[in-house]
């Protein structure tokens, strides 16, 4: 089974849980991001995700790898949401669990990073009074692409060494 | 005395690697069959069209005298066993309709070397020195050795000569027999024939298109013929045709579902997609 994943229904969390359980393991951190009903002073009703699947599967995997290696645990596992998603809902899911929590906790917090920064995914937002817009895209793109330094930049970044 | 010189140039063949009829191709605007036989017809006594049964219509090549196969599906050999049967008293000059090199001065070095002794006069090929059957002279005995060489099955030419007594003669031009049978081959021969650089040729991409991107160029994807070298060129192109308003800084590059430079080249058959900036989680 794939350690990263998309799905188009709602994340049952406690299942993806148990396909981590390991008698070997003695801590376990899950993240999970939620759609909040604000970003950038806007009111957010409701989001929508699209991936170019192939490549986010491939880097997903990736990733998954480097934590494993870099933090020494025994299981980790992401589930990203792709299509119309309503406020509260579960947007993505990281669960890692290790002999012990420092492990667990580290490479949970690695992958949920890396996947913002490096995955090719993308978020449209749906705001109170109609407007839409796809996030860090279209402040860069009025900003002619110059960073202006004030908010988060999303390109797709090559792995942090 | 030497029997008479007549001349076969081969356009039978289905250019199947060509893709298109070689005796139609053309270098500086005309079509190679009338180059070969603008070369050929001076030399000789009857210059003749080596044909099969299904082209003897073919308006190009009716405009000479032709000689129809009588073996089908045999290639070169049958031309020449043709040749040879419909006029024994003969030697032959056969050619080969896909040499854009030739020229006449390498036609009358063999001309002038001939030895009507042989069963045929024949250049060593400058690329693996075995004699060149399809610009040779082949006399009229040499029909008893075609003969006995089909009735063993076989087929090729070269090596019939290359177990055959034939004179075998060195190339002045060592280019000059170079053959074209692919359409990469054929643009290299008129860069060389016509004194140009060849054009990069077009290449058959498809682009992907996501979030802002899809909604700016109002498709998710399309296919696109591009003598774009890299994915910058590509991009510069689409930018302009899509009014895609995204700056190059701002995307990242995949090819073939891989991350990519913005300089590597493109391939036929490349799928690219330029990626906006993300936004998981």
């Amino acid at each position: 089974m794939n350690r990263f994943r998309f799905s188009n229904a709602a994340l049952d969390t406690a299942a993806l849980r148990t396909e981590l359980a390991d008698p070997a393991c003695g801590g376990y951190a899950a993240f999970e991001g939620w759609v909040r009903d604000h970003n950038e002073g806007q009111r957010v009703l409701r989001l929508e995700y699209e991936a170019f699947a192939p490549l986010a599967l491939r880097e997903g995997e990736r990733i998954i790898a480097e934590a494993t290696d870099r933090f020494g645990i025994r299981g980790a596992l992401c589930v990203h949401r792709l299509g119309a998603l309503a406020l509260g809902e579960v947007a993505v899911w990281v669960g890692a669990a290790a002999a012990h929590r420092d492990e667990a906790f580290r490479a949970c917090r690695y992958v949920i990073d890396e996947v913002k920064h490096r995955l090719p995914i993308w978020k449209k937002e749906h705001y109170a009074g109609g407007d839409s817009g796809w996030a860090n895209c279209e402040r860069c793109a009025a900003a002619g692409g110059a960073d202006d330094g004030h908010h988060e930049h999303g390109h797709a970044h090559a792995p942090r060494r | 005395m030497s029997a008479p010189l007549f001349g076969l140039l081969l356009a039978g063949g289905r250019s199947t690697r060509m893709q298109r009829d070689k005796a139609g191709i053309e270098y500086d605007g005309q079509p190679q069959l009338a180059r070969a036989m603008a070369l050929l017809a001076p030399l000789v006594v009857r210059a003749f069209v080596s044909v099969r049964a299904e082209q003897r219509g073919d308006p190009q090549r009716s405009a000479y005298e032709c000689i129809v196969d009588a073996l089908p599906e045999s290639g070169p050999i049958g031309g020449i066993h043709a040749a040879l049967h419909a006029h024994p008293g003969a030697a032959w000059l056969v050619l080969a309709c896909d040499l854009p090199f030739l020229d006449a001065a390498t036609l009358q070095q063999l001309i002038a070397a001939r030895d009507p002794a042989r069963i045929a006069t024949a250049f060593r090929s400058s690329h693996d020195g075995k004699p060149e059957p399809l610009c040779a002279i082949w006399e009229p005995a040499s029909a008893a050795a075609v003969e006995a060489w089909l009735a063993t099955g076989q087929r090729c030419p070269r090596g019939l000569l290359a177990q055959a007594d034939v004179a075998l003669l060195t190339l002045r031009a060592p280019q000059a027999l170079d053959n074209i049978n692919t359409g990469p081959e054929y643009a290299a021969a008129r860069a060389r024939l016509e004194g140009a650089a060849p054009p990069a040729p077009a290449r058959r991409l498809r682009v992907q298109y996501f979030a802002l991107l899809r909604e700016q160029a109002g498709r998710s994807e399309e296919a696109v013929s591009s003598r774009a070298r890299n994915a910058r060129e590509l991009y510069a192109e689409l930018r302009a045709a899509r009014g895609l308003k995204l700056e190059p800084a701002q995307l990242r590059v995949a090819v073939n579902e891989e991350f990519a430079d913005w300089e590597r080249p493109l391939a036929d058959g490349d799928t690219v997609v330029f990626l906006p900036p993300v936004a998981g989680g």
